[in-house]
């Protein structure tokens, strides 16, 4: 049977993105929309852990080696934005329900004026 | 210890976790999406592990997976979903968004298929169980200058979230 290689993790996290995409672009729910932000952010972990595993492998003297685990320490940042940008939104959100009584994300126009 | 059946490993995680991600894009009911999202990540912190990441696989099972979908929930119980429930799902550019979404899924595979060599085929390579040590030296060592902004990053999202979700603004 075949080998996973990297390629195989880069299709996978590009998968998971374009249906991030495609959430974000479709939905009304914003909270399906907060949802598909978290799948395109975990679609660049994947890709970070895949490549990080992927120069792992590398011989020493191109930066690569056991140790370098530069790849897994990015996506630990990713996670802590993400925590960060959950908490924001789902505020933003709870002042937006309690100001228009909806969760739609066409009538979120009250910068306009 | 050589991995046992992984190519079956990574095409079974693989697709629990594009069903998921189309469970999540398309069901109507907010908590039927969350709890697909959960399926998800717990898919992916399993390829995590495949891909010999044990520090990330357990933080994504902890902070996504315990932490922010919880939040999620949470928020989902707060607002009420029985009227947007009812309504139309989908915005009225939903074919626009389709279009564009596919051209850039054609954009990825255009690349790939072009960086196919950069890549090697052969097996991965296998490395020794002291990640989460390396992790944390790097972290406290190479990249503690990040870490402190990361930290600044959250007590500004903790006081924005407190500040957004107060009673009078």
């Amino acid at each position: 049977m075949l080998h996973i290689t990297t390629l195989h993790y880069l299709i996978l996290g590009a998968a998971l993105f374009l249906l991030g995409v495609i959430g974000v672009l479709t939905r009304r729910n914003v909270v399906i929309v907060l949802m598909s932000i978290e799948l395109i952010l975990n679609a660049v972990n994947l890709n970070l852990v895949a490549f990080s595993h992927y120069w792992q492998g590398m011989p020493a003297r191109f930066g690569g080696g056991p140790s370098a685990l530069h790849g897994q320490i990015f996506s630990i940042f990713v996670i802590t934005d993400a925590a960060a940008e959950a908490a924001v939104g789902l505020g933003i959100l709870i002042a937006f329900f309690r100001n228009k009584e909806t969760v739609n994300i066409d009538e979120v126009n009250l910068l306009k004026w | 210890m050589a991995p046992v059946a992984t190519p079956f490993f990574f095409y079974l995680l693989a697709g629990i976790m594009v069903i998921g991600g189309i469970l999540v894009i398309t069901r109507r009911n907010p908590v039927h999406s969350a709890l697909a999202l959960i399926v998800t990540l717990l898919a992916q912190a399993s390829i995590y592990l495949m891909l010999y990441a044990p520090f990330v696989a357990g933080v994504q099972i902890i902070l996504y997976a315990g932490g922010i979908m919880v939040l999620f929930l949470f928020v989902i119980m707060l607002v009420s979903i029985e009227r947007s429930m009812k309504e139309r799902q989908f915005n009225s550019q939903w074919v626009i968004g389709i279009i564009a979404a596919t051209a850039l899924g054609g954009l990825f595979i255009a690349v790939y298929t072009k960086g196919r060599d950069i890549f090697p085929d052969g097996p991965p390579t296998m490395m020794e169980g002291d990640n989460t040590q390396k992790v944390a030296s790097l972290l406290y060592g190479q990249y503690m200058f990040a870490f402190e902004i990361a930290s600044l990053l959250l007590l500004v999202a903790i006081i924005g979230a407190v500040v957004m979700a107060k009673k009078r603004i």
